[in-house]
């Protein structure tokens, strides 16, 4: 089994309910706390798994927002696990998950320097590293009910924008949906061979705007009267 | 990248310890100048022990959790950080066995020995120092063979001017000591001078139109969605104007590289040896500091191309 996500950029609207969902969820699961630093105050920050960045693409009129969700990747050939010295990095031979052992962990940031994808956090309160766990503690959780065996991030998404599958299983939604949208890595030059996958931005057809028309002599005097009347 | 003083002293004062040793042991064989008395032989050598002991010491104070630093050893097969601390481990009773058969007059075979495998190991455990950046592929100003060759080169010229400092004190016959600093250091000022040429052009690295994977149009970022920095920003988001690191580079080579050279010259020509041997260190040292730091400044994470970069 590979186990990831899939991340349709062109249904992203960019509210960050993923990465509140994931905060919500990790806070108390088993990476937990994610300590928050000055919450209420001047500068805010902390642990976050999950973080949404905006881009745009081309310049106006043809411009375009992009909203970029980005957590831990699980890639195939994960240099932050091969580099740290602990090994307290590892990668689970049976689903593919990266997960990082807390008790292990001497928070040297070395792996965090070897990730292309910013996906790695130092908590400063723990001293040690933390990470995206695909929500192991939700996926394999026999309590739940089947279809709520997802990661938080997945189910939370209003707008249907994340899916949750088995990248191995040529069958699988995530499988399918990446071969007819034509789904892509980021950075594949970097060889990490990333498994979550990116749906580009699907091509639409470009919509008209119009100028207005100029109105003439008598059309410029009666503006000219208005905008005098309304002072 | 965040350019961390602990591990900037770390790796010039354990650079240096090792260069030391491993010259002292050259100078112990070969009877340089006249030899050293095994005292200062064994002063020297302590020395050194104590310059890498001290480096050791100081590169745990950047990590956040030093509780379980001592599972560092435990990937040697994979990490290259992993490996510096089994070979520092490994050096450290062969460099007090060396130490220590010159103390005791143990026999020849005995301190040949093993000071050669002190130099030996002293030699790797700093190239492992240099892998442990040269083989982060996300960082291509690191991403070259040059960065375990300039530690190498660097380490082991610090190391030459304190045994030319011993050299002057213990009243030997400098010349050969010269003319290995001499050698060490247009080494060391030849290969910097290398990796500053070869880091100053572009090269094939991600771009944040691979970083996004949208390369039909120009993109730029608009938000990073957090309203404050976050660990990412703090660790990798440090910048150094380019004007500052040309003016840093040119003090690497003045302080590091050209003061040395010229104090070796006046201890060659015996004027104010004492001093000018001091002089030589001092500025060795302070001069692979100032390259240590520019070392972490100048690095551009690919990590940046998610925070406003357009390349690295």
């Amino acid at each position: 089994m590979r186990l990831g996500l899939v991340i349709d950029l062109d249904v992203c609207v960019g509210c960050h309910a993923c990465a509140i969902a994931c905060k919500e969820w990790n806070a108390s699961g088993t990476i937990g706390p994610l300590s928050d630093y000055q919450p209420y105050g001047a500068e805010p920050s902390g642990v976050w798994f999950n973080r949404i960045r905006h881009f745009e693409m081309d310049e106006y009129p043809n411009n375009k927002t992009v909203n970029f969700p980005m957590s831990c990747m699980h890639c195939e050939d994960a240099d932050c696990v091969t580099v740290c010295p602990t090994g307290a990095s590892y990668k689970r031979a049976e689903d593919g998950i990266v997960l990082i052992d807390q008790d292990k962990c001497m928070g040297c940031n070395y792996c965090s320097w070897a990730c292309p994808y910013g996906a790695r956090e130092l908590d400063r309160s723990s001293g040690t590293m933390k990470k995206c766990t695909l929500c192991i503690d939700r996926i394999y959780d026999e309590q739940l009910p089947v279809e709520e065996r997802q990661p938080s991030c997945v189910l939370t998404c209003p707008a249907h924008a994340r899916m949750f599958g088995d990248f191995d299983d040529p069958d699988s939604a995530v499988s399918r949906t990446v071969r007819e949208r034509g789904g892509y890595p980021l950075m594949p030059e970097l060889n990490y061979n990333p498994t979550n996958t990116y749906l580009p931005i699907r091509r639409k057809p470009v919509i008209e705007v119009e100028t207005k028309p100029k109105g003439g002599l008598k059309e410029s005097i009666k503006q000219f009267a208005n905008r005098l009347v309304r002072r | 990248m965040h350019p961390a003083f602990s591990v900037i002293f770390f790796t010039v004062a354990s650079g240096a310890g090792f260069g030391l040793i491993s010259l002292l042991f050259i100078a112990d064989f070969f009877k340089l100048g006249g030899g050293f008395s095994d005292d200062q032989l064994v002063a020297g050598g302590l020395i050194a022990l104590g310059l890498i002991a001290f480096g050791l010491l100081s590169s745990t104070f950047h990590l956040a959790n030093p509780k379980n630093a001592w599972r560092a050893f435990s990937r040697f097969r994979t990490s290259w950080l992993s490996r510096e601390g089994v070979f520092a481990i490994v050096f450290m009773p062969l460099a007090l066995i060396y130490v220590g058969s010159i103390m005791f007059g143990a026999p020849e075979w005995l301190r040949v020995g093993f000071g050669f495998l002190t130099a030996v190991l002293a030699w790797i455990t700093v190239f492992s120092t240099g892998m442990i950046y040269a083989c982060l592929k996300t960082i291509r100003q690191w991403n070259t063979p040059l960065v375990p060759a300039n530690y190498l080169a660097l380490g082991y010229a610090s190391g030459s001017l304190l045994l030319l400092l011993g050299a002057v004190f213990a009243g030997l016959e400098t010349t050969p000591y010269i003319a290995m600093s001499a050698l060490i250091v247009s080494i060391a000022a030849v290969l910097k001078a290398i990796y500053y040429f070869w880091i100053r052009s572009p090269g094939l690295t991600p771009t944040i139109n691979t970083a996004t994977g949208l390369t039909r149009a120009k993109i730029k970022l608009l938000d990073t969605g957090h309203t404050h920095g976050t660990f990412l920003t703090q660790e990798f988001g440090f910048q150094i104007a380019r004007q500052k690191a040309s003016v840093l580079k040119v003090v690497v080579f003045v302080v590091g590289f050209a003061v040395p050279g010229l104090m070796l010259v006046s201890v060659f020509n015996q004027n104010g040896g004492h001093a000018a041997a001091i002089v030589a260190v001092v500025a060795g040292i302070l001069g692979a500091a100032v390259e240590r730091w520019l070392f972490f400044a100048e690095a551009r994470h690919v990590v940046n191309l998610y925070h406003g970069a357009q390349r690295c």
